[in-house]
This record gives C-alpha cells, sequence and structure tokens, in this order.
C-alpha cells in the first residue's frame, strides 16, 4: 500500500474497446481524487475466460508476464478495473505460491516473476486506500434522489480465499461509496449473482435468463439504475436489455452505469470525460432527476 | 528386587512392528530383572493367568508389562497384581503401542525404541515402594447439572433409588430443549406430553431438591465428597410466595422482552413465565426490560400480585450443596446459521430455524399452533426445508453430522401436511440419516403418504422476490437445477456445544473435544463416565443426541451414580504428595502453586510447615517441583524414581 496513492494500472482489453468508458472514468475520478495510476507499459492480456479454461500453466503465465512488468516499474500494487482481469492475476499469483507450479509457469516467461506484487481492483484502493469519507468530502454534487442497485457480479469476490476483499455473499463496498455519495442504495438480493458472462455468445438463452432475472429483481425493489463494477456484467445487462426485453417479453429501461461513472458525476466532472454517452439505455431521465427534490 | 517383563504382542498390533522377543530377550539383561517373555495377549485371560503364575514360580516382586497405554490397561495389571498377592504399586507400563508400534513402521527402531522404554520401566520399578489406599466415606448426594430430559431422567432415577438429588437448572424451568418441541419423531406424539409428567414427578419427588434459574459458581473437592458453590440467579420475585398464577404477566406493560423460550419469534413480557407447564411455575423479571428496574416507574406488578412475592431488590444468592458425584447434563444449542449469507444471513424475516418452526407448530407457542410468516402472518403453502445447516460442512467449522436434524425435519414435514392439507413440502438434503427404530419407515412415509419433494443437493441462494423467497438449489438426482418460489423457509440448524460448557468443564476439571462437547472415559467402553472420578456425563453435553439415547444415558449416568454409591467408604489414590517435614522450611510457595488448595500450614514445634491434605491433592506434581528443598515428594512419582527413568534413558 502506497502512502502517496501510487499504482500501477492495469487497464485490461476490454478497457480499450466495449468497456472504455470504465477506462474513461476510473482515470477521470482517480485524477480528481489525487490518486496517481501509471499504465504497466506493453501490458499484454490476462488470458480472461479462454486461457484458463485450457491451461492454468498458460493464463497464469499471461498474468505472471504483465506482474513481472509491475516488478520493473518498482511499483508495489497493481490495479485494475476489471474484475476478470483481477481474479486471472490474484489466481496467478495464488497458484504460483507453490514451487512446482512458479517453475513452470517462469519456464514460459522471458522474465521469471518472483511474487511481491499486489493485485487489487479499483473499488479495493477507493474504500481503503481512499477511503469512503475522503469521497464524501470531495462530492459537490450528491446523487441525492438516485434510487440505485449496487451488482458486484459473481467473481469480484468469490472465491473468498482468492479474492480476499469484502464479503463473498453480502459485499457492501459499492453500496457505502454510493450511499456516502448520497444516493439511495437499496438492498440487492442478487447483488453476487451471475449474469451469463461469455455466454452471451454460444449460449445467449442462458444470459438472456440470468440478466433477465437480474433486471426482474431490479425492477422489484424498484430502482432507478444499476451500479456495475464489471465489464461483461455491464455489457450484458446494458447492451442486451433489448434482446432481454423481446426474449422475456417485459420492457426494462433501467440505464446501466459503472460505478465509477456515478462517482464521477458526484465529483461534478462533465459527463463527456465518464463516456456517460457510450451507455446503451440512455440514462438522461435518471441523471436529470438527480438531485430534484420530488426526486421520483 | 525381582523383575518380571512381559511384553505383549497386541495380536499384530505389535508384533506386526516390533519384534517383542527381542524387546524380552533384551530386558533379560537389565538390572533387577529375572524372568521375561512375549505375550500373545497379555490382557486376556491366558495372559493374566500367565503373569500371575510367573510371580508364582519366579517369586516376582515386581511385574513391567510393555503393551498399550496405561490409560486403557493400568487397573487391569494391577488387579493381577493384587490377585498373585503382589502390592498394585509395584507395577510399570510401557506404552509400545500408542508410543511406538502405532505411528511408525520402521521395525528396527521401534524394537528399540521399545526396548528403551522397558529399561526405563525396569529402573523405576526397582524404586518403586508398596503404596496403600486409605478409606474414606462417600456423601450420598448427587448433583446433577443441567433439567433437560436427560438430566430430568438420571435425577428420578437416582432418587427413586434413594439417593437424594441436587437438581440445578440455569432457565427458570426445567425441561430443556424438549419441552419447546411440539411433537416427537418417530411416533409424533406430543412432546410435553410425555416430558410432562415427568417434570411433575421432579418436583414432587421427596428426594430431589431442584435449584431452577442457579449455575454452578465453584466445584472443589474429589469424588465422595464435592463441595458445590451454586449462584441462585436474582428473578425479582420472591419463589417461595409466587403461585405462579399469571395475573402479573397479563398486566404487564413492558411487552418487548426478548422470548427465548419461544426462540425469539416475538416479544413477551418483562415479567413471564415462559411456558403453562413450567415446572417450577415461578416467575422472572427481566431486568434489562422492566421499567421498574430501569427508570423505577411502573410497578404493576407488585400491585397487582396477590401473594406480594415481587422484590424488585432482591440480589444473585449464593449455596453451598455437599455432594459425592455430579453429573454433567447441560445439553446443546444451535448453530447460529446466520454465518451463511447466501441464505439471507439472518435478513430475510420468513427464513427461520426448525427450533423456531417447532414453536410455531406448538399449541402453547407464539401463534398457538398455527403457522404463520412471521413477515405479514400468512399461511404458507410452500414450505422449504434445508437440510445440514451448520451440519457436515467444513466451511463453516461444523465438520460433524447433528444426527437427529433428518428425522425432525421428516417430521416438521409431515405435520406442515397435517396443518395445511393444501401445502407443499421441499426438503432439500444431502443424505438421509435416519437409523434407528422406526426412523427409515418415518422418512418414508414423510415422502410416500404425505407427499414431501425430497431434492438431493444443497441450496445455493435463496432472495425474496416479491412476497415469496426464491429458493435456488441444485437436484443432483436430476443434474439438473431448482427453483422454488417458497412462502416459508426452515433451516435444518445443526447441534453446537452449549453455551458456557467450556467453562462448566474447567470447573469440573473434565475434558472436552474441539467443538466443546465433553469427552467420555472411553468412547465405547465409558460412554457415560469421564476421567475425572465421580462426574459423569448425559445426554448432547456428550455429543448430539436425540431424546431416546439421551433418556438412555440419563439412566446410564444413574447407574453409575448408583454403583459408586453403593459402597459405603471409597478408596483414596495413594499417588499424592507427602512433605518430609524435616527437609521442608515452612517457605510455602507450594501452597501458592497448587490449584487445587490442598496443600495448608501447619505449626510444628514453633515452625511453618506445610501439610498435604491427601483427599484433596490430585497428584498433578506442581508443589514437587516447586519445593526449593525437594521436600515434597509425589508419591510413585518421586525425583529419584524419575531420575531413575532419565539414567536408564541417557546412557551414553
Amino acid at each position: 500500500m502506497s502512502d502517496s496513492l501510487t499504482y500501477a494500472y492495469y487497464p485490461g482489453c476490454s478497457g480499450t474497446g466495449t468497456s472504455i468508458e470504465y477506462d474513461m472514468s476510473t482515470r477521470a475520478i482517480c485524477a480528481e481524487l489525487g490518486i496517481t495510476l501509471t499504465d504497466i507499459p506493453d501490458w499484454s492480456c490476462c488470458g480472461s475466460t479462454p486461457a484458463h479454461t485450457v491451461d492454468h500453466t498458460l493464463s497464469s503465465a499471461l498474468s505472471a508476464r504483465n506482474l513481472a512488468l509491475v516488478e520493473k516499474m518498482d511499483l508495489d500494487t497493481a490495479i485494475t478495473p476489471c474484475p476478470s482481469c483481477l481474479t486471472n492475476l490474484k489466481t496467478a499469483t495464488h497458484r504460483m505460491e507453490k514451487d512446482v507450479f512458479r517453475e513452470k509457469v517462469n519456464n514460459l516467461l522471458d522474465t521469471p516473476y518472483q511474487g511481491g506484487v499486489a493485485t487489487k481492483s479499483v473499488l479495493q484502493i477507493l474504500v481503503e486506500d481512499m477511503g469512503v469519507k475522503a469521497l464524501k468530502d470531495k462530492t459537490v454534487k450528491p446523487l441525492k434522489g438516485l434510487k440505485v442497485a449496487a451488482y458486484y457480479g459473481c467473481i469480484m469476490n468469490r472465491p473468498p480465499e482468492v479474492m480476499n476483499f469484502d464479503d463473498p455473499e453480502h459485499p457492501m463496498a459499492m453500496d457505502n461509496i454510493l450511499t456516502a455519495l448520497g444516493a439511495t442504495v437499496l438492498p440487492f438480493p442478487l447483488k453476487v449473482e451471475c449474469c451469463g458472462a461469455s455466454f452471451g455468445i454460444p449460449r445467449k438463452d442462458i444470459v438472456m435468463n440470468l440478466s433477465g432475472k437480474l433486471l426482474d429483481a431490479a425492477k422489484d425493489i424498484g430502482a432507478d439504475a444499476l451500479a456495475t463494477a464489471c465489464p461483461l456484467c455491464q455489457m450484458n445487462l446494458d447492451l442486451r436489455q433489448d434482446q432481454i426485453n423481446s426474449s422475456g417479453g417485459t420492457n426494462y429501461d433501467i440505464p446501466v452505469f459503472y460505478y465509477t461513472q456515478l462517482i464521477g458525476l458526484a465529483l461534478g466532472l462533465s459527463e463527456k470525460k465518464l463516456g456517460i454517452d457510450k451507455l446503451c439505455v440512455s440514462p438522461r431521465k435518471v441523471i436529470n432527476a438527480i438531485g430534484r427534490d420530488e426526486a421520483s | 528386587m525381582k523383575i518380571g517383563v512381559f511384553v505383549c504382542h497386541c495380536g499384530s498390533n505389535i508384533e506386526g512392528t516390533v519384534d517383542t522377543a527381542a524387546v524380552a530377550a533384551a530386558a533379560r539383561e537389565f538390572p533387577g530383572v529375572v524372568f521375561a517373555t512375549d505375550t500373545m495377549y497379555a490382557c486376556s485371560e491366558p495372559g493374566q493367568d500367565g503373569i500371575i503364575e510367573a510371580i508364582k514360580e519366579h517369586h516376582l516382586d515386581g511385574v513391567v508389562v510393555a503393551s498399550c497405554t496405561p490409560r486403557m490397561h493400568e487397573p487391569t495389571f494391577r488387579r493381577t497384581l493384587e490377585r498373585a498377592g503382589l502390592n498394585r504399586y509395584l507395577f510399570e507400563m510401557a506404552n509400545i503401542r500408542e508410543h511406538v508400534s502405532w505411528i511408525g513402521k520402521d521395525k528396527e527402531a521401534n524394537t528399540n525404541k521399545s526396548t528403551d522404554l522397558v529399561r526405563m520401566a525396569a529402573a523405576k520399578l526397582l524404586k518403586n515402594r508398596p503404596l496403600f489406599s486409605k478409606q474414606f466415606p462417600v456423601n450420598k448426594r448427587v448433583l446433577i447439572i443441567g433439567g433437560g430430559v436427560a438430566g430430568i431422567q438420571a435425577a428420578l432415577d437416582c432418587a427413586d433409588g434413594g439417593l437424594e438429588v441436587v437438581l440445578v437448572e440455569k432457565e427458570t424451568t426445567i425441561g430443556g430443549k424438549m419441552a419447546k418441541l411440539d411433537k416427537t419423531f418417530p411416533t409424533v406424539d406430543c412432546s410435553s406430553c410425555i416430558l410432562g409428567p415427568r417434570m411433575v414427578d421432579v418436583a414432587q419427588h421427596p428426594n430431589i431438591t431442584l435449584h431452577a434459574y442457579s449455575e454452578i459458581e465453584e466445584v472443589n473437592g474429589y469424588v465422595g465428597n464435592f463441595e458445590i458453590k451454586i449462584k441462585k440467579k436474582a428473578s425479582y420475585v420472591d419463589w417461595n410466595l409466587c403461585t405462579g398464577c399469571g395475573l402479573c404477566m397479563e398486566k404487564c406493560p413492558s411487552r418487548k422482552s426478548r422470548d427465548p423460550f419461544n426462540e425469539e419469534l416475538g416479544k413477551t413480557t418483562a415479567i413471564n413465565i415462559p411456558f403453562p407447564q413450567a415446572i417450577p411455575k415461578k416467575a422472572k423479571i427481566d431486568p434489562n426490560f422492566c421499567m421498574k428496574i430501569q427508570k423505577d416507574k411502573c410497578g404493576v406488578c407488585a400491585k397487582v400480585c396477590p401473594s406480594e412475592a415481587i422484590d424488585f431488590t432482591q440480589q444473585d444468592e449464593f449455596i453451598t450443596e455437599s455432594v459425592g458425584a455430579v453429573v454433567a447434563a447441560t445439553g446443546y444449542d444451535l448453530f447460529d446459521w446466520t454465518v451463511y449469507g447466501e441464505y439471507g444471513g439472518g435478513k430475510y424475516p420468513d427464513v427461520i430455524t426448525s427450533l423456531q418452526y417447532e414453536r410455531m407448530l406448538s399449541a402453547s407457542g407464539p401463534s398457538e399452533g398455527h403457522i404463520k410468516r412471521p413477515s405479514d402472518g400468512k399461511e404458507p403453502k410452500d414450505v422449504v426445508f434445508i437440510q445440514c445447516v451448520g451440519s457436515r460442512d467444513k466451511s463453516v467449522g461444523r465438520p460433524y453430522c447433528s444426527g437427529f436434524c433428518c428425522m425432525y425435519t421428516a417430521k416438521q414435514s409431515i405435520l406442515t401436511k397435517d396443518h395445511i392439507p393444501d401445502s407443499q413440502s421441499h426438503v432439500f438434503y444431502m443424505d438421509i440419516r435416519s437409523p434407528g427404530k422406526m426412523y427409515d419407515e418415518f422418512t418414508r412415509r414423510a415422502m410416500e403418504e404425505y407427499g414431501a419433494n425430497y431434492i438431493r443437493g444443497r441450496v445455493s441462494m435463496i432472495y425474496p422476490k416479491g412476497d415469496k423467497l426464491v429458493v435456488r438449489g441444485a437436484d443432483t438426482l436430476m443434474g439438473a437445477q431448482v427453483e422454488i418460489d417458497a412462502d416459508l423457509v426452515v433451516l435444518a440448524v445443526g447441534v453446537e456445544s452449549a453455551v458456557g460448557a467450556t467453562d462448566l468443564a474447567k470447573k469440573l476439571r473434565i475434558s472436552y473435544d474441539a467443538y466443546g462437547f465433553y469427552m467420555e472415559g472411553h468412547p465405547k467402553l465409558k460412554p457415560v463416565e469421564t476421567n475425572t472420578a465421580g462426574v459423569y456425563l448425559a445426554g448432547s453435553c456428550q455429543g448430539p443426541k436425540d431424546i431416546p439415547a439421551s433418556v438412555a444415558q440419563g439412566s446410564a449416568a444413574a447407574s453409575k451414580v448408583l454403583g459408586l454409591f453403593s459402597q459405603d467408604m471409597l478408596a483414596s489414590d495413594p499417588q499424592v504428595s507427602v512433605v518430609d517435614i524435616k527437609r521442608c522450611i515452612g517457605c510455602g510457595k507450594c501452597i501458592q502453586t497448587c490449584p487445587f488448595g490442598a496443600i495448608k500450614a501447619v505449626e510444628f514445634r514453633g515452625m511453618k510447615k506445610a501439610e498435604v491434605i491427601e483427599t484433596i491433592c490430585q497428584g498433578c506434581g506442581i508443589c514437587t517441583s516447586t519445593c526449593p528443598q525437594g521436600a515434597v515428594q509425589l508419591q510413585h512419582f518421586t525425583d529419584n524414581q524419575i531420575l531413575a527413568e532419565v539414567n536408564a534413558i541417557c546412557r551414553f
């Protein structure tokens, strides 16, 4: 943990493409909050889902390559917004504690990784290093009247022995942040349930079913919007919301924000900087309602 | 001294990895040893007869047996020696099973270590002296801790056997967990109908003194003569005057008091009698919710009490009971299931425990026997039961099976159908464990006659949807996911050792296992004894148990007490400390270190000297190692005897 809040930053592939607004808003709020992010030079893909389903050694090597780069930067903590990247980085670290496995991985690498780099999510450093109170103090435009459900996704905190962050069944980090920013955070019972993840490609019906349930539950508790922390969750709920509506006969119109965008709004940053225009389900009505006394 | 050495094969237990013949051959060379042999089973009848024959034939006056642990057979062989006319303390045991053959496979190393252990034993035996027990009288009263069904059974059996019984119960009424149950499996007869009369018997038995709402404060003494300090907790009601009429409960305006008897399903009055059949049927005030005690306002109960029994100034009272034996029957408590986040972690009011459901089913419960959802009072139609909540689950630190949840879940699914004919029960289970008389037939009946839907699999998630609870789980037999929209979810919570069990164990000087359950003397052959003489166990304090097993243990413990008290005098253990008065300088260090208060200072020719109270001394040896003069010696473990062993092992 660095006192000056300086971290090696691993954007992850989605951050350069489908979830560019997550990357934009993360960088924007970190700059605003005085958190220094140094991109890992020449970073490469963590292996994502395909690598670890095929070969654990290869998957860990892909992650360890990036961790070895962080070691060269003389920084002790790497942070990433994406829970999937984080899982791969953390799992690689966890598995490489075993000497035999570490040998196998390092055989594949030009620069062997010795271990010693901590990996955390942006969310974790915000609540643990920055602190919810500091966020509250920097709020210029409280999210008053915004009824939001925090949706963490299935791998931000699980398995607990690898991820080591928050409660595996009832995480509260995002809830606490959004509450501090003035939003009304509703108790969302499915906050760690699966959205269907990458099944959107081979078995769309599974995503329709699982993500459909998430939207049902959000509707049930009366949420105006969802806050997410995972590019894939966000995509399934936001980009595919129309598909979900047509397959389930529903008529949902629930904007799905990245929680970093909501922090940015509260800090008074411009929508353009936060990539609000990249969202598929229009958040206009919800954003306009923020701060109004008779907010619905 | 002529010593005989017997090295036991223990079948292949020892012989498999130790060359016993070689150990015996080596032993023949040890100082004092005139006879040594290996023997198939030293503890068997021919084995013991062989030892007696050898003693007579070779005129032995000391015996070493190299076999298993002394915990197992030291008393056996000591009796053998007595039958042969030798003093029982001229015997030493070398443990070459638990300490050697069972823990290593290297035969040569094992044989060497066994030889060394025998060498030590023989060297100590040369220094042994005959010791003789003293006789002391037995106080033929028994204290039973815990007034659940096991304690009640033990109390009644002891009392019927003519003993004076003191029964201590920490709640205001006896009955324990069984009093909270609606019906019992597999007969589905009413729990309070079978237990109630027994409770009345306890109240009316001339030989039983009942201290309810009391706890054990301190335990002193030893088998035959315990002194037990009991704390009678303040109930703010003079129980000598209270008639249990219940008028105070009707009028008490404070209705927010915790209701542990009803498993916190609702709230109750600050002055309270837990249930109509309570024994003793006396009121108690919860000081945390009584407005008179909190704010000095109210006092209505005192005004309406016809016998003027209310006493807001009452304090805890301490009494001492002298008894000769103690039976611990402290029962169990339930696992705190809220660690299961996936079941809502306690956030959803319609996820309840099996014992709460039992109170709901009970006619004397808060809903008078009607099944109502805690959230809105509606009658549920789809009830989901989840088994093994805090049992057989390493992830929550409870790897053991609680034993009776399969049965009570089957019973509750049957009762649900009885109460609400158009309901449907769904039971998520891991395995069905129903070994017992008519038990398996009972679980089958729940499925076949009452239509309970049994699903083999675990539940991964419970979440609210509208006014329903969605229960998501797996059906491992179908290989499919299951989702049930439930109105009510009942968790079959597992058994834990009782709150405060370990504290009581320390007071009683008995052992407990990793989970806080009391350790029996032997898992098979001494199920109700402990390793502390005069302290016995009954019921679930020893491990999860259903009613028949608890009752059987209550009777078993009573039979042990009756057996103990069939003797007018008991023999003391001579393995106690003695003070060499010539060496003692009266420094008093031994008095300070003795954990049992067994050493007192006496005046001898104008000088302070230490004196051991033999009956209290437990033979731990702390005073021996404390004494700067070597004046205190523990008999049978004197400095010389220990040093002889050390010298035997450090010959090089």
